[in-house]
């Protein structure tokens, strides 16, 4: 494998523009509009033409029969450059990191990346039904749980290899409860104790409601661009140091306790040129708490087997020792689809652009924001991270 | 602990009868060669042919060396439990109606992890012994069970849903005058069956052996003459409203095959009992059956057909009488896909040559009617829809397995008709 430095950074290159169209539990709207929705505010946040979007990233569960194609005539966009990033939880950091390359090498200059999702009544019971070949074949008829017995069996053998508790995975949610009832767009903003929490209905043994994210309708976006243009247009930017992403990382482990960041992460604080400490706010995908907790260890915020004496020793609201999902993530704010691969980087753009639209956090500088994706059979494929600093170089 | 089931409880009329509800149905077309393995009773997963490795779930290529070459192999059983959850939530109406269910990750002897129904006796991290066999929605799937036997094992309800266990159901052999007809009463009342009822035709002809099927425990004799509509509708009538395992022993065997005879009538006798008498049978019992898949502990569950194994090819020697019990195979098969959907399976029992009458000329083995009974009931036991007994039928499937051609060219040519 080539050594780490040959990996070139970001230089000159931008994201701004941080958009969330408020969530809805449930909408009759389909994918399309959310999407239309997003991509509207943000050329009309950014003070460009819909024509001056000349490359697009699309990332949605719920477009079919339509892809990132079908939109750009639906939506009358003419771009140049166009991505279709079918990779869930992941989807924000990579369409980030595709974005990047093609503003630095040309291909494109404003490139829209944006993700958004339907959630009809009955639109999750058909989408878990033919999510994917290997768990209509392997996993759905074992009690067709869902992604909620995935994570389980998952979370039983992690609490069981590392003696996590439910108080542990609970201390993330509460503080995550907490971070959301200051942010306009939570759809989960009652007050959660930890009692609460540890009383809550069992779901999937071990896990309970509130580890479980609440499906809704929504949608995410944001720009990448060059500075000079972010410059320009008068548009906060936030640079990006460096970037990750890795796919079926580790298909040998019997249970997944680790995901690709493992992999990746000496590389991705070696490009940024920083070490962990140096993060002023960490952005996880939440989709259960022990994948967050997965998260601090495999990014290097802790070692392996230390997420649950991390979680701890730390307060981890907005104004904590280790701010975490700061607008509540998906846990508290739901899960829009794909837009919840978007959720942790476009609060992020916000945070370091001091725009937060519930709680700041005090001079955040340097952001880091994780992904993860598609449980394909028994654990999440696709995984991402990106280093993220504010203000200009 | 498995608790022991409960005898149910007299229906109550007034009560809606529950429709059935399936667990997920749609696979790949390459996860059927698990369920057709599983149909019998195999645990097989895919191994490369060129490297080795053991693939799980059902793929196109090798994840080690991306050979096409995969193969479905017998694999060992064994396995431990590593994860388990209970789930007690589902978006699938089947599931949400038997909730709480247990599933776990079991990593296999065979290398592999895969996630599998676990039954309620596997304590957390044990080992387990895997099975294969069909759901509800005759689709095929795994299950982790204690590695050694325990109390009342059969009882568990997630592994009841995917057996026929005679335990607490009624049903109907439909003759039973001829020794298999015995042997069944006895072997299914031995197995917990809460009535047997034995089909006779034309009951005013005396017959030996009467008595010893009326002293049967629980059996109940009815008359039932395959050949007559009128007969099977009115017992349909009586009691097809609870009949939850219909086993199709009658048969009408004569030896000869074409030229031996001068006219149809011998076939068309063949033909009365072995294909239109299945065929009546199905419609008189059919859709009550098909309607109770799912209902409670002595739902429907088995439509059980009884074939010589020269159904599946010709053997000259019994021709005619093959040519009709191949008819009633085919007629099986389109049982299935009308049951599909019901929770019913459709099985299929091949048997070599029974030691009875009309077969008495033929060379051992034979199977004798107690040995055939009990593979019936431990195959009922078990869940599998195809049950093959006695030596001559396994090694009959074997070849034909190998290749159906050249068996049929075995069967055909001078030496094989002895």
């Amino acid at each position: 494998m080539a050594p780490a430095a040959s990996r070139r950074g970001y230089d000159g290159v931008v994201a701004a523009v941080p958009v969330t169209v408020p969530y809805e539990r449930y909408s009759p709207q389909v994918a399309h509009w959310w999407i239309a929705r997003a991509l509207g505010e943000l050329v009309r946040r950014a003070g460009i033409a819909p024509t001056d979007i000349d490359g697009l990233t699309v990332s949605s569960f719920t477009l079919h029969p339509d892809t990132a194609v079908g939109l750009t005539q639906h939506l009358g966009l003419t771009p140049r450059w166009l991505d279709h990033i079918p990779m869930g939880g992941a989807s924000g950091v990579v369409a980030l990191r595709r974005a990047a390359r093609a503003v630095q090498s040309g291909d494109a200059s404003i490139v829209a990346c944006v993700a958004g999702d339907a959630n009809h009544v009955d639109s999750f019971r058909r989408m878990l039904s033919s999510f994917s070949r290997f768990a209509q074949d392997g996993s759905y008829p074992y009690g067709a749980g869902g992604p909620n017995a995935s994570f389980a069996l998952l979370t039983d053998r992690y609490m069981r290899e590392y003696g996590a508790t439910r108080e542990d995975f609970g201390k993330i949610c509460v503080a995550q409860r907490d971070n959301a009832r200051a942010f306009p767009h939570a759809l989960l903003k009652k007050e959660l104790t930890l009692d609460a929490y540890l009383a809550a209905r069992p779901i999937a043994d071990p896990i309970h409601l509130f580890d479980c994210v609440m499906p809704c309708a929504g949608a995410e976006a944001f720009l990448v661009t060059r500075e000079d243009i972010a410059r320009d247009l008068g548009l906060a930017p936030v640079r990006v140091l460096s970037t990750i992403e890795r796919h079926n990382a580790y298909p040998d482990d019997p249970v997944q306790l680790r995901g690709g960041w493992a992999l990746d992460r000496d590389e991705l604080w070696a490009v940024a040129g920083i070490a962990p400490d140096a993060a002023d706010l960490l952005e996880t995908y939440d989709d259960y708490p022990v994948i967050s907790m997965m998260q601090f260890e495999d990014l290097g915020f802790c070692a392996k087997g230390e997420g649950p004496d991390f979680v701890r020793g730390h307060t981890l609201t907005a104004e904590g020792t280790f701010p975490h999902n700061t607008s509540g993530g998906q846990l508290s704010v739901g899960q829009a689809g794909a837009a919840g691969g978007f959720l942790g980087l476009v609060e992020a753009l916000r945070q370091l652009t001091g725009a937060a639209l519930g709680k700041q956090v005090a001079d955040a500088r340097i952001g880091v924001v994780s992904g993860f994706g598609m449980v394909n059979y028994d654990r999440g494929i696709c995984s991402s991270a990106a280093v993220l600093a504010g203000g200009a170089a | 602990m498995t608790e022991a089931l409960k005898r149910p409880p007299r229906k109550d009329p007034q009560k809606r009868t529950v429709s059935p509800t399936l667990p997920p149905a749609s696979r790949s077309r390459r996860a059927l060669g698990f369920l057709v393995a599983a149909a019998e009773g195999r645990f097989v997963l895919q191994r490369c042919g060129d490297c080795g490795a053991v693939a799980h779930p059902p793929r196109e290529a090798c994840a080690t060396c991306l050979s096409v070459n995969l193969d479905w192999h017998d694999m060992p059983e064994g396995g431990e439990l590593i994860a388990e959850t209970t789930i007690r939530t589902s978006t699938n109406t089947y599931f949400r109606e038997r909730m709480p269910w247990r599933a776990g990750t079991v990593l296999l002897d065979a290398g592999v992890t895969v996630i599998a129904h676990v039954h309620g006796d596997v304590a957390p991290g044990a080992r387990v012994r895997m099975i294969a066999r069909t759901d509800k929605s005759g689709k095929g799937v795994m299950m982790a069970l204690p590695a050694k036997e325990t109390e009342n094992m059969a009882d568990d309800r997630q592994l009841r849903e995917l057996t026929c266990d005679p335990k607490h159901r009624r049903v109907l052999i439909t003759d039973g005058r001829s020794a298999t007809g015995l042997a069944l009463a006895g072997a299914l009342s031995g197995a917990g069956a809460s009535t047997v009822f034995a089909g006779i035709a034309e009951d005013w002809r005396p017959w030996q052996g009467r008595e010893a099927l009326a002293a049967v425990d629980n059996v109940e004799i009815v008359a039932l003459d395959l050949t007559d509509t009128v007969s099977v509708n009115e017992l349909a009538g009586e009691i097809g409203g609870k009949v939850d395992i219909l086993i199709n022993n009658a048969e009408h065997v004569r030896p000869g095959g074409v030229l031996d005879r001068s006219d149809i009538v011998t076939a068309r006798d063949e033909m009365e009992v072995n294909y239109f008498g299945a065929m009546r049978l199905m419609q008189a019992f059919g859709p009550a059956m098909r309607s109770r898949g799912a209902d409670g502990v002595n739902s429907a569950t088995a439509w059980v057909q009884i074939s010589s194994i020269y159904a599946l090819s010709n053997w000259p020697h019994f021709g005619s009488t093959s040519a009709s019990q191949a008819a009633a195979l085919s007629l099986g098969q389109c049982l299935r896909g009308e049951m599909a959907g019901s929770g019913v399976k459709v099985v299929n029992v091949f048997t070599g040559p029974l030691d009875e009458d009309w077969r008495q000329p033929l060379p051992p083995p034979k199977v004798t009617p107690d040995a055939l009974a009990r593979d019936i009931v431990s195959g009922l036991q078990q869940g599998l829809e195809e049950i093959v007994a006695g030596d001559v039928a396994r090694d009959f499937m074997r070849r034909y397995r190998e290749d159906p051609r050249v068996l049929e060219r075995e069967l055909t040519q001078i030496e094989g008709m002895g």
